[in-house]
């Protein structure tokens, strides 16, 4: 019944991970400013704008793998 | 007229208007407990959205990060990242649970910790540890509520009144319709945030600095350290910010509201695509963060840094504007707390007084008993929030640290065939167990860690040596503790 995520979809969702978590001490600094902001600042703000991405490429690895539950809105009509 | 009028008058017609929708929202439909409580299961893309997003962006979004902003410096920064992840988390977790929860009609997520692990007692332990948690997130609001009351009413309504006031007409949307009110007046509250938030964001560091890249150079050059980890404070670099971003990133959808709302959704498709266009409503935290940055500069010295985004809208914007920040912000404390008592309210009553001390109750009782414990619960938070001073941040870090505990147990309950009712009960007891010491202690953070984080960490532990240990009920996924005789 519970069906398990697809390795290509969690390895697509560890990369927001990676990016804005694990590698903390890389990016954590002031310079070079871009766009007027603190690097760090830069690459947070970068991020949410990636992370749709991401989710978007593991929404077609799960859909594939999901047919049935994935199918659209009248998948879940009762 | 005078400016204090203006503002005030402001503030009043958008509260007026909100909960004008709130009152109605829930007039056509019967409430029972389904409808009040899960919307029937019919909420779409849009709504589904809307509440999500509703829930998401609190007082704290508002008032919580440009304070830390202000205050903290760097660490702030865990607040931009963490939400993202929360979606990551969401898209992988809540469809899988949403399908359980269509199978087996759970409305709560104590029921899921019912019907998966076979045990009322253990959902009655969640849900018990779900609504004490909850206080320290509706304080958070009510606080924010109060200060945005009265700083943008310039002082003309106290604090306790403000909070009072609001808390009552809260506790009143709940009672008459449930989540639908919630649905409703999310539509109202979002678009005056979305707009005051971009506007303060630009038009305070332009004010005052030329532009957004002269605000933050000024910044770097007047306190250096202050835009990099441990900024203003002294324990919290590096570890603390990968461990609290992964506690509460792991831990945003354990709040027993956000569950709930997971089961109003139609399909568990509109939950993975709500789950990619989420992070994008992200994009209106920056703006607050440069107003509480800005303030460090303009309003330096402010005892109470939750208080920096009003000052520096105060002393930038004419009164009318700083009434629909105000309304925007009353509402933006009045949306979530609504949700909060709804949830809150409907696990006590249906997961734990009804199986452990009533199990004859009929569900018009339990529906009843519900709406009156949210109105109870309203009057317990306004009690905790008149006589205790932690900031915003601090109170949701608590709740945080407390409701990431379910993590284990939903997780590995949805993908794992062998985690155990023992297993999960013995990691949820020391996980909670360690949160409480060594918050109580002051041991928050512990070594370099989020105490939260420390004590996910031995839950899991526990969790899994208990539930290899154990025999396990056969309850898994691949299992049938679904049998198709039982479903709805």
């Amino acid at each position: 019944m519970v069906r398990k995520p697809t390795w290509p979809a969690l390895l697509l969702g560890l990369i927001p991970f990676v990016g804005v978590c694990f590698t903390v001490a890389l990016w954590d600094r002031i310079d070079p400013f871009v766009l007027g902001l603190p690097f760090n600042f830069f690459w947070l703000v970068l991020w949410i704008l990636l992370t749709p991405l991401c989710l978007w490429g593991a929404y077609h690895f799960e859909k594939r793998a999901d047919p049935e539950h994935s199918g659209g809105p009248q998948s879940g009509a009762r | 007229m005078n400016s204090s009028v203006i503002a005030l008058l402001i503030i009043l017609a958008i509260i007026g208007i909100g909960s004008f929708i709130g009152f109605r929202a829930g007039s056509r439909q019967a409430m029972n407990l389904e409808q009040w409580a899960v919307g029937g299961r019919g909420f779409g893309l849009v709504l589904v959205w809307l509440l999500m997003a509703g829930e998401a962006y609190t007082t704290f979004s508002f008032l919580g990060a440009s304070g830390w902003a202000y205050s903290r410096g760097g660490p702030a920064l865990y607040i931009l990242a963490y939400i993202s992840l929360a979606y990551v988390v969401s898209f992988f977790i809540l469809p899988p649970l949403w399908e359980v929860g269509r199978a087996r009609g759970l409305q709560t997520q104590s029921d899921f910790f019912e019907k998966r692990y076979d045990s009322k007692l253990l959902a009655g332990l969640v849900a018990v540890i779900g609504v004490v948690f909850i206080v320290p997130y509706l304080q958070l609001q009510l606080k924010g509520m109060g200060i945005i009351v009265e700083v943008a009413s310039f002082g003309e309504i106290n604090r306790t009144a403000a909070m009072a006031i609001a808390g009552a007409l809260v506790a009143g949307f709940v009672f008459t319709s449930g989540i639908h009110a919630v649905a409703r007046v999310s539509i109202l509250k979002d678009l005056l945030l979305l707009g005051a938030a971009v506007v303060i964001g630009i038009a305070v560091p332009y004010h005052w600095f030329g532009g957004i890249g002269q605000m933050f150079k000024a910044l770097a050059s007047a306190h250096p350290a202050h835009l990099t980890m441990p900024g203003a404070t002294r324990n919290m670099g590096h570890a603390w910010y990968l461990s609290t971003v992964l506690l509460t990133g792991l831990g945003a959808y354990m709040w027993p509201h956000l569950i709930g709302s997971c089961f109003t959704a139609k399909s568990a498709d509109t939950l993975r695509r709500n789950a990619i266009v989420m992070p994008l409503y992200t994009l209106t935290l920056p703006f607050i963060f440069f107003a509480g940055f800005a303030a460090v500069l303009i309003v330096p010295g402010l005892r109470d840094g939750d208080l920096s985004l009003l000052t520096v809208v105060q002393k930038t914007f004419p009164p009318w504007f700083l009434g629909i920040v105000g309304g925007a912000g009353a509402l933006t404390a009045m949306v979530p707390s609504a949700i909060l008592i709804l949830t809150a309210a409907t696990l006590f009553a249906k997961n734990f007084y009804r199986p452990l001390i009533a199990p004859s109750m009929t569900d018009d009782h339990v529906a009843r008993l519900a709406r009156w414990t949210s109105v109870a619960l309203m009057a317990v938070a306004l009690f905790f929030t008149l006589t205790s001073g932690k900031t915003i941040v601090a109170l949701l870090l608590i709740g945080y640290a407390g409701v990431s505990q379910f993590f284990p147990g939903i997780v590995l309950g949805l993908f794992w065939n062998r985690a155990s009712r023992a297993g999960v009960f013995s990691g949820l007891v020391v996980g909670i167990v360690a949160v409480a010491l060594l918050i109580l202690s002051g041991r928050d953070p512990f070594v370099g860690l989020n105490a939260g984080f420390a004590a996910l960490i031995l839950n899991f532990a526990v969790t899994v040596v208990v539930s290899l240990a154990s025999r396990s009920p056969a309850r898994g996924i691949n299992s049938p503790w679904m049998p198709a005789a039982e479903r709805r």
